[in-house]
């Protein structure tokens, strides 16, 4: 059995790749640098992420492949579900290996499962445009911690730098603890130093503008008030709004 | 903004809540520099109510104080509920306020009517006007014309909405006389024309400059309540049929008749909504705008009314046993279509992928096919037919697939995908 390692960066993934058909041995597992070996290996290759190599995969799946199909793997990768890295490797290969394009060939299996990994993460994706919600602070910021199941900040930040191109935000991961920072220019990631800031999925009370609460108030009452009592249906409202972000929904508190 | 403000908001949005149209969707506009917002073209729900209807935008009227009587609704006059109306200013700063914490994709302006119709619109046109000139909201804003009102109010509410409605309310004419004397037909059509007419004319000029500002870029929706009045789902389609092919009618919904105003003996006295008939019209509907199918082909004078145990196409397949079995490595998408279990992405996930490989059963499995239910209705590879719903019988089938009634009535209305779909 051949394994490769490689450090588990996306650029490490396609560096892979152009290693394995360098070589011309692909490998059954692929290892992060740390990981305990397993029995029965024949041989372990360790992969240095190169971005030259990485961008030369890459550029060879633009030729091949649709942008939206090739979107999917990035979507796939930040999926960060346990052995996804090595659906993408098999879905790459197949990709090189056929001489037609196999992205619509949903009868294959790594085509199906790209598919709908890219799905579930493009769920997520939408679940954090629609549900975050941000807290004014007191100096005119509007931060808004969330805690997404797969890693997809990256993928909202076009959405919210068009749509709140005139006000100061924060976005915050609190489970990967990074974020980003929108200045009325540019947006860059960050990461947060203190941890008083946000408690219990909120802005500390103490560092909100005066108006603030009001808001919070207003929008709390305004949800209620919608509600219509005769069709109160609680599965539904699960099943709509899941239960893992009622922390951060103003709503829901 | 002040603390009154909070307890205006309360009345007016319980007042606000029975029109269920809160779609956001169908513009696309990106912000402009130095104004606030966007406009995504899906639509985007901010929140869920507890009876799991999307909250998109923030749903309000401008005051719940009203001239007129409708029997059905909770603002009528001689009802004594708490009365409230708000500024111009104090419904433009919640509106941006409340957007900026992505609470909300706009606003969806509506209003009883105080003095008449005109000075009704005419407030409610400088809100979304200043909020799109002032604040240059980018934001998607839906506004309620008020039936009777000018054709010169509606053209200028066209230039700063996205979407108008005028709420039909009643599908015939006779009954919305019973129950809204005040009310008829010609004062919902004639502000719906309005619209019409200003979207062609819209289109035209735009056509000749491209700076033209655009006229309800999202068209026009109405709402018709259900069960308030003893039309059948017939009646009520043949009206949605008709809408549907007026230009700029995008989408009409249904809002199964909550009894706000039990004391009035003209309207039905109702347990329960009826929400598992409104369900089944909205799917009926989308067979009409998805799924190619024909009025007639759903409700006719033999059927009259939807059958409230099985879906609408469901129900259309037992009808024309002669119809299947469907070949699915062979049948036109048009045909694949009606196959109950195959919706519209499965439909066209089996047309591309039978170009690389036949297709069985497996395969329709990891596409997402309900096979529950398909497996009546087609052939392919191994599956050859045995069960199908021509060699056994539209009864037997419909035996299989009715839902097992376990001491409730009622199908699980958790189990339905469709409750407020857009
Ligand atoms: S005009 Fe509108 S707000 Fe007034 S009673 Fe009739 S439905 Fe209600």
């Amino acid at each position: 059995m051949i394994v490769f390692r490689y450090d588990k960066t996306f650029e490490g993934l396609l560096t892979a790749v152009f290693d394995a058909y360098n070589r011309n041995t692909f490998p059954v597992k692929l290892l992060s640098s740390d990981e305990i070996e397993l029995l029965f290996v024949d041989a372990c290759h360790t992969v240095i992420t190169d971005p030259k190599k990485s961008g030369r995969v890459w550029k060879g799946l633009e030729k091949r492949m649709m942008p939206v199909t090739r979107n999917m793997l990035t979507y796939v990768w930040l999926s960060e579900i346990s052995g996804c890295d090595e659906t993408v490797f098999r879905y790459i290969r197949k990709v090189f290996d056929s001489k037609t394009s196999i992205e619509m060939n949903f009868a294959d299996d790594d085509v199906l499962q790209v598919r709908n990994i890219a799905q579930k993460v493009n769920r997520e994706k939408l679940r954090v445009i629609e549900f975050v919600r941000f807290q004014k602070t007191a100096d005119g910021i509007f931060f808004a911690p969330i805690a997404p199941e797969h890693n997809v900040l990256p993928l909202t930040l076009e959405h919210f730098t068009d749509r709140f191109a005139d006000q100061q935000w924060i976005i915050y991961d609190t489970k990967r603890d990074y974020g980003y920072f929108y200045n009325l220019k540019e947006t860059t990631e960050i990461t947060l130093d203190s941890d008083t800031l946000i408690l219990e999925g909120k802005v500390n009370e103490e560092l909100l503008d005066p108006n603030e609460q009001l808001f919070q108030r207003m929008w709390k009452s305004y949800f209620r008030s919608m509600a219509i009592k005769e069709r109160i249906n609680p599965k539904l409202h699960r099943q709509h709004l899941p239960v893992r972000f009622w922390k951060y929904l103003t709503e829901k508190q | 903004m002040k603390e009154e403000a909070l307890a205006k908001l309360q009345i007016l949005a319980e007042s606000a809540k029975y029109d269920v149209s809160c779609a956001s969707s169908g513009t696309t506009r990106k912000s402009k520099a130095g104004g606030i917002g966007s406009t995504a073209g899906w639509g985007i729900c901010h929140s869920f109510t507890e009876d799991g209807r999307c909250v998109s935008l923030l749903k309000i009227m401008l005051t719940n104080y009203c001239i007129y009587d409708c029997a059905y609704c909770i603002n009528r006059r001689s009802n004594d509920i708490r009365r409230a109306t708000f500024s111009v200013d104090e419904l433009v700063e919640l509106t941006i306020e409340f957007y900026r914490r992505n609470y909300i994709e706009g606003l969806f302006l509506s209003s009883g009517v105080i003095n008449n119709p005109d000075y009704t619109m005419e407030r409610m046109v400088r809100v979304i006007k200043e909020l799109r000139t002032t604040h240059r909201f980018n934001g998607y804003i839906h506004m309620k014309s008020i039936p009777g009102c000018s054709q010169q109010l509606v053209h200028e509410a066209g230039l700063y909405a996205d979407r108008l409605s005028v709420n039909i309310e009643i599908p015939t004419e006779k009954n919305l006389k019973l129950l809204a004397p005040e009310k008829n037909h010609e004062s919902v059509f004639k502000p719906m024309q309005f619209i019409q007419q200003g979207m062609i004319e819209n289109a035209e000029e735009r056509k000749k400059s491209r700076y033209v500002q655009r006229f309800v870029p999202a068209g026009q929706s109405t709402q018709m309540i259900v069960g308030a009045t003893d039309e059948s789902d017939k009646q009520i389609l043949k009206t949605s049929d008709f809408l549907y092919n007026q230009p700029g009618m995008k989408r009409v919904y249904y809002s199964g008749f909550i009894p706000v105003n039990s004391y009035d003996s003209r309207l039905p006295a109702l347990k329960q909504p009826p929400l598992v008939r409104e369900n089944r019209l909205y799917q009926a509907d989308w067979l009409l705008r998805f799924y190619e199918f024909k009025v007639d082909e759903i409700v006719d004078d033999k059927h009259p009314d939807l059958d409230l145990e099985i879906d609408p196409k469901l129900s259309w397949a037992l009808r024309h046993p002669e119809f299947f079995p469907v070949d699915i490595n062979k049948a036109e998408y048009r045909d694949l279509l009606r196959v109950p279990g195959i919706g519209v992405k499965s439909a066209k996930l089996i047309v591309v992928s039978r170009r690389y490989t036949r297709l069985n059963a497996q395969d329709l499995k990891k596409i997402g096919i309900v096979m529950k239910k398909a497996q009546y209705f087609i052939t392919c590879n191994e599956l050859s037919g045995l069960n199908t719903v021509s060699d056994t019988s539209p009864e037997y089938v419909r035996s299989l697939l009715v839902p097992k009634k376990k001491g409730q009535k009622q199908p699980d209305l958790h189990q339905m995908s469709l409750i407020f779909p857009e």
